[in-house]
Formats: C-alpha cells, structure tokens, sequence
C-alpha cells in the first residue's frame, strides 16, 4: 500500500460562466519517504492538485467531481471537516507559495508553531515552548529562542518562508507538500531553503512532494517527476528519465527552455514556452498541447492521446512518442 | 503604547477649545437670552437688564468667553442659571443615566451585531446570511424614533409588559431599571446593530480568504478556532474603529431617545438648557460630552494598537 494514491482526481470551479476543470483525471502514488516534483506552467493545476490532497479548497465554488485521494490506506474525499483536520497536521502538512501572506498577521510566529502542537497532542507550555525553539533551530532561524515573540512583518521572506516550513514540520507529518516553496524569494534564498527541505527530509523520514514551474529544481530534489499540463498529467517518468529521455513534446519543451542544469536556480524564472496555456473553459479538442506542438497532427486533435508506457515507470501521453 | 496614550491626549487640548469656541459662538448667536426664562413672561426691561448685568451677560463677549475659560481652568464649570445648581453637578447627577442607557445599547449592539455578523459570513450565502442581512437592513432603514414609538404603543401601552417612560435607578431596583431601559435600549441600538452585523460580515468575508485562514486549516485546528482566533483577531481591527464611531452615535443618540422616552440623562439636561439659553450648562453639558467622545476615540485607539501588532511596533 503506498502512502498517497490519487485516481482519477477531477476537481472543478463553478464560475459565472459555468464549471471549469482545473484538474481532470490526474493518477499518481507516493510511497513513504519518496520524494515526488510535480512541474507544470503557472495554471496548469498544481496547486489545486495539492489543496485537493489537503481538503482545502473551498466548496463550493471547488468540487471533487471524480476519483479518489487515499492517504495510508484512508480515503479523504469522503472524510467530514472534524475527521480532516486530525489528518491536517500529523499526516499531511503543507508549506504553501505565499511566504509573506500566509502568516498570520497578529499572533507571535511561537504561539502560531505552539498552537499547531496543542491542536494534535497535549503539551504543556514548557515544552511546547521547547519544541517551538527546537523546531525554529532546525529550520534555520538563529537566536531562536528571542524569535519566539517576533510578530511575522519582522521577519524577511526567507525567514518567513522557514517558519512556515516550523509549522508543517511541528507535528512530524508522514507527508509533506511544498507548493513553489521558493518561487516568490530570491535566488540565493531559493537554494538554501530547497536544501533545507531535503535535509528535513532525511531527518524527518517523510514523504515529500515538491510542486515547481522550475524543472531545474527537481533535478536536484526529486525521485519521480510528473509533468502536467492544463490539468492533466502528461508524463510521469523517474527523474533521470525525465532529463535523460523526455518523452513529451512538453517536457521537452520546458527543458529546452529551462536554465542550464548545473546551475538550475541562478537564472530564475522559467522563459516562456511560445504560446499560452489554453483558456479552461474553451480547451481543444484532444491533446491540449497540440496548439502549441511542433510536432502535431491532425490526429492529435481528434482525441485525448491515452498515458503510454515509454520504459520502466515511464509513461507520457502522446501520440507522437516516436517522431 | 504610553507615549501613543500621551499623544491622543495632547491632541484632544485643541479640539475641546474649538468645539468650545463654536459652542459659545452658536448659543450666543441664537437670539434670545436666559433672562427672559428667569424673570418670566412678565418681565419688564429694567428688569432683564438688571438680570443681564448681574450675570454679567452685559460685558462684551470676549470677555464672557475669557471669564468662561479662566473659570474652567480652575475646574469650575459655573452655576447653571435655570436650575441654580452647580453645572457639574447637574452633568454629575445626569451623567449615570446617559451612561447605563449608552452601555446597554453598546451591550446590545456588540452582542447582536458581532455575532450575527460572524455567523452571516460563515452561512455566506445560505437562508441563515439571507435573515441576517434583511434584519440589518430593516435596523439600519426603520427611523429610530419611529421604532421607540411603535415599541412604546406594543410593549407598553397594549401588552402592559414595560414602562412607557420614566426613570429608575440601577442601584435603587436594578429590575426595574432594566425594565424602564429596555425599550429605550433597544430602538436606540437597533440601527447600530444593524450597520455592525453588516460591517462585521462584509469584514469577516474578507479576512476569511485571505492565505493565514488557509494556513490555519492546514495546520489542523479546529474550525472553531479558525473563526474566532485567527480571523476574528484580524477582522476586530477594522471592526473596533466602527465600534468608536459606535460609541459616538449612542452617546448622540442617547439625546432624542431620552426625550421620547423622558429620561432625564444628559440630552434631556441639554435639550432644556438649550432651549433656555442656560448659557453655562449648555458650554458645560458640551465640553464633558466632547470630553466623553475624545476619551472613546482615545480608548479606540489604544484597543487598535494592542490588537494589531504592525501599529504596535510602528508607534514605539
Ligand atoms: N478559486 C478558483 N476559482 C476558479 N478557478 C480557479 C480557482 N483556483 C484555481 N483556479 C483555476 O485552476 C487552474 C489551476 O490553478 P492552479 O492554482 O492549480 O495552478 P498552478 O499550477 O498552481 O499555477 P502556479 O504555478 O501559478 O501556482 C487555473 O486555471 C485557475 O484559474
Ligand atoms: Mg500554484
């Protein structure tokens, strides 16, 4: 039984112009201690992905309109908010895009890594106190014990950013997921929180699922890769076969147009692949990269290409995997 | 926070003198004077000059204003010239009615409002938002006047169950205090009420999206503690400056539902100075209310750095 197994996931928005897709028939699994990048344009359905995972969408406008998310055994679609929130915390913990927003504002970052511990386990304040410094050690900030009762607009983006990373690490979750961790800091920053994060990792012995429009930042941090694209997974490879053999018109595509690898972090952002994603509600016909591909077909357009095995745990869906 | 606390203080000095000066010139502008009520419909003109100059109500007026300010600064307010009694005694004995009246209302409207605020915004959208709001709209529409009358006309005079009007102590007969306040209470609160359940929702919502919410239901805890830690500390910042404004509107309002209801609290005091020309108690009446006002305005504040921490740091 793996840790995390996703099928057949679709979740939509009802909008004012009707219910859009934001991800559509997305199947992966997560054994324990694997770490899993998931790469894809901005739009392309990461993060509704991950805040499906978490129960955190807010429904309506979300709904899980098909297929399942079982975490250790246990289905979490069907799990009413009180049995969710046991789940929220101890198994899964998520640290999100937003480092300078998702802060609260009000509250010391102590009491906000103090009363994630008090929400799952009984700890008196001395050693909720303890933990707190300890885990605000672990995650880099110095003189942690005085950081206790800084308010979070006296802490830089990097520092939030850590605190964050505190708080999904507070209740030693089985799963861990990393939304673009360091997309909104600077690239020195960057670096050193991805390697927090591995290291954490080892430490920990958790699962880990980093979500990324940097390709270059899985290279360095992932076991398995999946790529998706306008809601739908479109190649999931090991990540050696992801660099090695990209299969995908995609794929290809985000790695042609990705900073060189030996230094995956120094050059930012992504460049644009020509073209944009398309418009959810007005999706082509058929392969959904197929307006952008230089290698399509007509026969690209006539149906959704199916998921096919390119080599061991290798898979893209293409119909043009030879050309 | 000191140093905040000084600095609200300091800053009051200018307005309690203008809202002084403007008084004076108002009351004084009106034609009119307090003789005629002191000596009666009969009073010949000798006499009223005679009252005028023993008043000093003869000299030019800035020297009444001088006479005034040199008064009040060794804390003497004067002697009201309708009631012979000394003003601040007169505001002393009044000023318990106003206040228990103010307090109530404020009890009722922070009760009521905040929590069908609160609850109109988790139920967004649902039968239990739609009453809500159309309740505040009927609070915020219905003329408060109207509404005490109407109450008056049910409550007091059909059913019998409350005094139609008068006044009784708290510490007398706390019951029947409550009984003679209720009605008062209640149509003085209801558009406040009404305009705090809306403001408070409308704020709630907000607060509700933003990404700490999110982190807060990530982190597990439970939705209680979600809505009333982590959003309703945010939301109380925006929501405590309405509160102030709140508290201003009661105090003014406490004016008219005094009369309707014959209070005898601080606005009937006013009411009948005013209409007297009772020169010392209205320039006397005016200056504590001010007073009362500038001290909610200070307390609100206060209450607005110790609840956001951004302020906090910012002013120190
Ligand atoms: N609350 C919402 N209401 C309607 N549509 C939404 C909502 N949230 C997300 N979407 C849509 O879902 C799609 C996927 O969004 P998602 O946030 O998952 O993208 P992403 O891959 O995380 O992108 P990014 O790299 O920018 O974070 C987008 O088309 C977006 O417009
Ligand atoms: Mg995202």
């Amino acid at each position: 039984m793996s840790l995390l197994e996703v099928a057949g996931l679709t979740t939509t928005f009802a909008t004012e112009r009707g219910e859009i897709a934001a991800v559509e028939e997305v199947n992966f699994s997560l054994e324990a201690g694997e770490v899993l990048g998931v790469v894809g344009e901005s739009g392309s359905g990461k993060s509704v992905t991950a805040l499906t995972v978490m129960g955190l969408l807010p429904r309506p406008p979300a709904r899980i309109a098909a297929g399942s998310v079982r975490f250790a055994g246990q289905e979490l679609t069907s799990l009413s908010d009180r049995e969710m929130r046991r789940i929220r915390g101890p198994g899964i913990a998520m640290v999100f895009q937003e480092p300078m927003t998702s802060l609260n504002p009000v509250f010391t970052i102590g009491e906000q890594i103090i009363e994630t511990i008090r929400a799952h386990e009984r700890a008196g304040a001395a050693a909720g106190f303890a933990r707190t410094v300890e885990l605000l050690e672990k995650v880099g900030i110095p003189s942690a014990a005085e950081r206790m009762s800084a308010y979070p607009h006296q802490l830089s983006g990097g520092q939030r950013q850590r605190v964050m990373l505190a708080i999904a690490l507070a209740c030693r979750p089985r799963l861990l997921i990393a939304d673009e961790p360091t997309t909104a800091l600077d690239v020195t920053i960057q670096a050193q929180i991805l390697d927090l994060l591995l290291d954490l990792r080892d430490e920990f012995g958790m699962a880990l699922i980093v979500i990324t429009h940097n390709i270059g930042v899985i290279a360095e941090t992932a076991d398995r890769v999946l790529v998706m694209y306008a809601g739908r997974i479109v190649e999931e490879a090991p990540v050696a076969g992801i660099f090695d053999r990209p299969a995908h018109p995609y794929t290809r595509a985000l790695l042609a147009s990705a900073p060189a690898l030996d230094a995956p972090l120094a050059a930012g952002h992504l460049p644009a692949i020509p073209g944009t994603l398309p418009d959810p509600r007005h999706r082509p016909p058929g392969c959904r990269f197929a307006p952008r591909c230089e290698l399509a077909i007509p026969a690209c357009s006539a149906a959704l290409p199916p998921l096919t095995a390119v080599g061991p745990g290798h898979a893209a869906s293409c119909i043009r995997l030879g050309a | 926070m000191i140093r905040v606390i000084a600095s609200r203080v300091a800053s009051a000095v200018p307005i309690l003198i203008l809202v002084s000066l403007i008084t004076f010139g108002m009351i004084h502008m009106i034609p009119g004077g307090p003789a005629a009520a002191i000596a009666g419909l009969s009073a010949t003109p000798q006499q009223i000059a005679e009252i005028n100059h023993n008043l000093g109500l003869d000299k030019p007026l800035p020297v009444q204003l001088y006479r005034w300010y040199d008064q009040v600064l060794h804390g003497n307010l004067g002697t009201s010239l309708l009631l012979g009694q000394p003003v601040s005694q007169a505001i002393m004995i009044r000023l318990p009615v106003t206040f228990g009246l103010s307090l109530y209302a404020l009890v009722i409207t922070l009760a009521i409002g905040l929590s069908s605020g609160i609850l109109a915004a988790l139920r967004q959208n649902t039968w239990v938002d739609q009453v809500a709001m159309i309740f505040s709209i009927i609070g915020i529409s219905l003329p408060n006047f109207y509404l005490a009358l109407l109450m008056i006309i049910f409550f007091a005079v059909d059913l019998g169950w409350l005094p139609s009007g008068g006044y009784v102590p708290f510490f007398d007969d706390p019951l029947g205090w409550l009984g003679a306040m209720t009605l008062p209470a209640i149509s003085l609160a209801l558009l406040l009420t009404g305009l705090l359940a809306r403001i408070t929702r409308s704020t709630m919502l907000e607060v509700l999206r933003q990404d700490y919410i999110r982190t807060a239901r990530a982190k597990g805890l439970p939705q209680r503690q979600v809505v009333l830690k982590h959003a309703l500390a945010n939301a109380m910042i925006p929501i405590v400056t309405v509160i102030g404004i709140i508290v201003s509107l009661l105090l003014s309002g406490a004016v008219v539902t005094e009369t309707i209801f014959s209070l005898p609290g601080i606005g009937q005091l006013l009411t009948e100075a005013v209409l007297n020309r009772d020169y010392p108690m209205v320039q006397g009446g005016v200056l504590v209310v001010t007073a009362l006002m500038v001290g909610v305005n200070i307390l609100v504040d206060v209450l607005y750095a110790a609840l956001d921490p951004r302020v906090r740091y910012h002013a120190s």
